[in-house]
């Protein structure tokens, strides 16, 4: 009875499965039958393809394995069996690239290949392809010229196909046998049509007058082939987006919204969409193409249909308002991707009274599609409550009963990153947002989220209504998480303990518990923080448990200098530049992007390379880099020299690089620098020129200036002079004909040196700009007022304050660069330093009326010269 | 003497590697033949019966392979959905009895050309099988359906979307299929010869 039931058992499982359990080396054994005379071609067909069904199945078989087997293998083209010799081809591709010596059947391919029976010789060229390589190519070129004419489409195609894949090998076969291509293009077969033009397309990428041109006949004829279609229409698109007129090929792809296949109607809406620079009037013909597809029969069809309207839904939502009704019969899809985008997109187009409803729909089966459309989700969301502020409570609890469920990382993080998104914008929605993030926390498997949040309630708790109650939840992760999220969590307790000093002796015994955890960073932490607390309590204590994030390179080089001083005043860390925090861009697409990796602010690396040169090294190893401008232009593009300018600013030197290029072909420049009229107060220090700058080379000089001792000097503008020795030379070599050159000049446009070139903002040193500003009067800054109309460029208040951070290049701090919509007067804070370690900090109460701007300035600064220089420089 | 097969795979590998994001993200918009990213034919298990990955960026391990195969099967084989994004992967598929069909490609992939490699694989396996489409059928002939995925797509570029044209072209002989799914040609060709070998006898 039981064997029975254990026959059964197998039979199920099994199923008659022929090839379940097989060995690799029992298989490799059998493969010796291939030697038999006479061949039993059935029996073989059956080896071979458990052989084949091996290595589908992922076994990997050593070089030895491989190469027996393969040359038992090539005992089979004895067999006349049609099957059998078929399989053998595939065995070949499949074995190509782990045996050895594979080339040895090359014979027997090119037999089978130029033979009679149909049959082969497809498949014979296929394989062959496999295992040429470049110094293979040139045998077997003739007959792959000739089969690429074939008359037989399918050995037409698998040339064809073949020559593409050989472009890896050679990278101009295609080329090489573009004259065949193009006569196979004229095919009565729509594959080979199709695979022709794909052969030419890879010959002519490079040359684009080629490819208008081979666009341009077939646009005329419009291929036969459905494929071949949309690949012109790809072809079209990429012209398109290189060319800058392009009716035609416009024209071209709106006719195929009327082709007869679905197909290459779907392509050219898309393409028409994607075109990126599509104006409403381009796109809504595909737009109306996509809502007809939504009421089609085929899921894949519905879906592409709503994915693209999707995509339109963030840059033309109104475009796609047409739709709306398509799109709600769409929410109850049973593919539930389909039902996730029409929502997103509904979301995107629809109006606030709408929101509510589709919220409920979503939740319904949010648990049931998969994580990369929760993020889809997640960031309709995100760009709703920017549009949508006053819905942030519906939303906000929506994204908490997200957070609730099973998930991934990235998924939690999108959901987590929205939750704070939401919260800088709105301030109504901070309490809930940090409760949300507070029970979350209480239940998060990701360390590195955690940790994230931990931070940002540290950040923004103690500014709260109610700052005590997130202590618990924080203290709560002290006595359950792991090492690195007990460390943060102690980080934001001692925030929260500078912050509030209410909170502050009862944070101390929490933190003085601390001192006995297990991990050493976590003991660290506390007991640093324990005697930072104890000491003193005040505000001005915040940066020491706060740290600003400080570029490592500068502090380190800055910290060099202070110890080759007599170390007489103390060390001051304002010099540093904060560490460049990497804006993500904001993702629109289903995919992740890759996080980019930290690099050194734009400073550090123009340090390094000044740093290099030698005349420059004994003047800035002194100093450190305050600020290096933006790029100028100091010609026009399309001249005979092009020259930029970038200036870089230390305490008491400016140096001006300059990034010259001939454009030149037939001159050679020597000694080449860029003469500079020291304005009043200016003297040169030294010029580094470039010695030889030959033709389309980048070639950099420096000069290197004094600012005056009159700070009220150091705006100015200075005249600029292309200075050096051309010699003719060939243009092809670029060898100089004769041996004198003749000395030339150049006139460049004027340089400005203006306020902004010695002005760096510092924003979020995590400092409390009130008593900032209040200690600063304490320490005997000079303050300077003054009431100014802004110009009539300016009719706004988000307006004002760009170019006024612009202008002055001071950063704005605790977040007063946004403006509340609607808000008619607005208080701006600003901070930086100025060349010499000079604190500057401002206040702009800004007012709105009639378009017009009224700012007054309050500025503080220790030297009253440079607070006089900016009152006056803003006037 | 590795030279002709193996080292061509490396330098394949070694320029793909080279390649940043962001060129990756522009080939995307490179006109190209290469379409499909791969292909594969479950059974109601998950396993796998077959399966072709063309592309060397996507899932280059068979480890990789065999998770991203259990993943899809877990989200599509309740839902006969016909299509889902997975992995950064467009896949549609079809099923029947205790088979399922999978063709995957770019997310940027035009949806119907997928759908319609689809389609020919799961018509040409089944005038293979003549109709009977079932892992057992599949099993049986495991050989010709290897050589029709073969004749379908090569490498990643479509090599013919017509079922009928790919059975002709794997082998098959054509008085194994019955007379209402040959094509014309095929019923041509094979009333002359019958009308030759009568003629000879």
């Amino acid at each position: 009875m039981n064997a029975f039931k254990r026959d059964k058992k197998e039979e199920e499982d099994g199923g008659g499965n022929p090839f379940q359990n097989l060995e690799k080396t029992t298989v490799l054994q059998e493969a010796r039958t291939f030697n038999d005379t006479p061949l039993n071609p059935r029996k073989c067909a059956h080896i071979l393809t458990k052989i084949l069904y091996l290595l589908n199945q992922g076994e990997q078989l050593g070089t030895m394995e491989a190469t027996e087997a393969f040359f038992a293998m090539t005992k089979l083209f004895q067999s006349k069996d049609v099957v059998l010799r078929r399989l053998v081809y595939l065995g070949i591709k499949e074995l190509s690239s782990l045996a050895e010596d594979v080339i040895i059947v090359t014979s027997s391919l090119t037999k089978d290949m130029t033979g009679k029976e149909d049959l082969y010789r497809a498949a014979a060229i296929r394989a062959l392809c496999t295992i040429t390589d470049g110094g293979m190519l040139a045998a077997i070129e003739r007959y792959m010229k000739q089969a690429i004419v074939d008359r037989s489409p399918a050995v037409s195609s698998a040339a064809l196909v073949s020559s593409l894949h050989l472009t890896n090998v050679s990278g101009d076969v295609a080329r090489r046998w573009a004259n065949e291509a193009q006569e196979a293009l004229n095919s009565n077969n729509v594959m080979v049509q199709y695979h022709a033009l794909g052969v030419l397309y890879q010959a002519r990428k490079a040359d684009k007058h080629a490819v208008i041109k081979l666009v341009a006949k077939l646009m005329r004829t419009s291929p036969k082939s459905p494929y071949a279609a949309c690949m012109l229409i790809r072809m079209a698109c990429k012209l398109l987006d290189e060319v800058d007129k392009g009716e035609e090929l416009l024209g071209f792809i709106e006719s195929c919204l009327r082709h007869k296949s679905e197909m290459v109607v779907y392509e050219a809406a898309h393409a028409l969409i994607n075109l990126g620079r599509s104006c409403t009037k381009e796109i809504t013909p595909a737009i109306s193409v996509l809502q007809l597809f939504c009421g089609s029969q085929k899921p894949a069809l519905r879906f592409a249909a709503v994915r693209t309207l999707n995509k339109v839904a963030m840059s033309h939502p109104t475009a796609v308002t047409a739709c709306n009704l398509d799109l709600e019969n769409l929410i109850t899809d049973s593919n539930r991707s389909i039902a996730t985008l029409a929502i997103t997109t509904l979301l995107k187009t629809g109006a606030e009274s709408s929101v509510d409803r589709l919220m409920k729909q979503i939740a319904t089966f949010v648990s049931e599609i998969s994580d990369e459309f929760k993020v889809v989700v997640v960031q309709a969301i995100r760009a709703l409550c920017q549009k949508y502020p006053r819905k942030h409570a519906v939303l906000m609890n929506f994204l908490s009963a997200m957070l609730r469920d099973e998930g991934g990382l990235e998924y939690k993080a999108a959901i987590a990153d929205t939750i704070i998104a939401v919260m800088e914008v709105n301030a109504e929605a901070k309490e809930a947002g940090l409760a949300h993030l507070c029970e979350f926390i209480e239940d998060c498997e990701h360390n590195s989220l955690a940790v994230r949040i931990l931070h940002l309630l540290g950040q923004e708790g103690p500014t709260s209504k109610q700052p005590s109650r997130y202590i618990r939840f924080i203290y709560n992760r002290v006595i359950l998480e792991s090492a690195s999220v007990r460390a943060a969590a102690v980080t934001a307790l001692a925030r929260f303990a500078a912050a509030c000093p209410p909170l502050l002796p009862n944070v101390l015994v929490l933190l003085s518990r601390c001192q006995l955890d297990s991990d050493d960073e976590v003991r660290d932490r506390a007991a640093y923080y324990c005697a930072i607390l104890q000491q003193q309590n005040e505000p001005t204590i915040l940066p020491l448990v706060q740290p600003p994030l400080l570029s490592v390179p500068s502090l380190e080089r800055a910290l060099r200098n202070y110890m080759q001083t007599p170390m007489d005043e103390p060390f001051d860390i304002s010099q540093i530049p904060p560490a460049q925090t990497v804006e993500e861009p904001t993702q629109v697409e289903v995919h992740t992007t890759v996080k980019q990796q930290p690099r050194l602010t734009r400073e550090e690396s123009f340090m390094e390379k000044l740093s290099q040169i030698p005349h420059l090294t004994m003047i800035i190893r002194d100093s450190s880099l305050l600020k290096s401008s933006p790029v100028f232009e100091l010609t026009e593009s399309e001249t005979e020299y092009n020259v930029k300018c970038i200036k870089h600013t230390f305490t008491e030197f400016l140096i001006l690089q300059f990034d010259c290029v001939n454009t030149l072909s037939d001159q050679l420049l020597e000694d080449v620098r860029v003469a500079v009229e020291p304005p009043e107060g200016y003297t040169i220090v030294c010029e580094v020129p470039c010695p030889r700058l030959p033709y389309n080379e980048l070639g950099t000089t420096y000069t290197v200036l004094r600012y005056p001792e009159d700070v009220h000097a150091s705006v100015a503008t200075i005249p600029t002079t292309l200075r050096f020795m051309a010699r003719d030379c060939d243009p092809a070599t670029g060898v100089p004909d004769a041996d004198q050159g003749y000395n030339d000049e150049y006139m460049l446009e004027d340089l400005e040196i203006t306020l902004a070139d010695q002005v760096r903002g510092i924003g979020n040193r995590g400092v409390d700009f009130n008593a900032a500003w209040e200690a600063a009067g304490a320490k005997g800054f000079v303050k300077l007022e003054e009431t100014f109309a802004l110009g009539s460029s300016v009719t706004s208040l988000e307006g004002a304050i760009q170019s006024l951070t612009g202008f002055l290049s001071l950063d704005a701090v605790e977040r007063t660069n946004r403006v509340q919509s609607g808000a008619a007067a607005h208080n701006l804070l600003l901070s930086g330093i100025f060349r010499g370690g000079k604190e500057v900090l401002a206040r702009a109460r800004l007012a709105l009326s009639d378009n017009q701007v009224t700012m007054q300035l309050t500025v503080l600064c220790q030297d009253p010269d440079v607070a006089e220089l900016i009152i006056s420089s803003v006037g | 003497m590795n030279r002709a097969g193996s080292s061509k795979v490396v330098q394949h590998n070694q320029s793909s590697m080279l390649l940043s994001d962001q060129d990756r993200e522009f080939q995307q918009r490179e006109p190209t033949l290469y379409t499909v990213k791969g292909m594969a034919i479950l059974d109601n298990d998950g396993n796998r019966i077959l399966a072709k990955y063309y592309d060397k960026n996507v899932f280059p391990t068979s480890k990789e392979q065999k998770t991203f195969e259990k993943n899809l099967f877990n989200k599509t084989h309740r839902a006969n959905a016909e299509i889902i994004m997975l992995d950064g992967l467009t896949c549609v598929y079809r099923s029947n009895v205790d088979l399922f069909f999978y063709v995957m490609g770019s997310s940027h992939e035009n949806e119907l050309i997928l759908m319609s490699v689809l389609n020919c694989l799961y018509d040409s396996v089944s005038q293979i099988l003549r109709k009977n489409v079932e892992k057992k059928a599949v099993l049986d002939s495991l050989d010709i359906v290897m050589l029709a995925m073969d004749e379908i797509c090569d490498g990643g570029i479509i090599l013919d979307a017509d079922a009928s044209s790919v059975v002709q072209r794997v082998a098959l002989r054509t008085d194994d299929i019955p007379l209402g799914e040959q094509t014309v040609a095929q019923v041509l060709q094979s009333a002359k010869e019958q009308l030759k070998w009568s003629l000879l006898k």
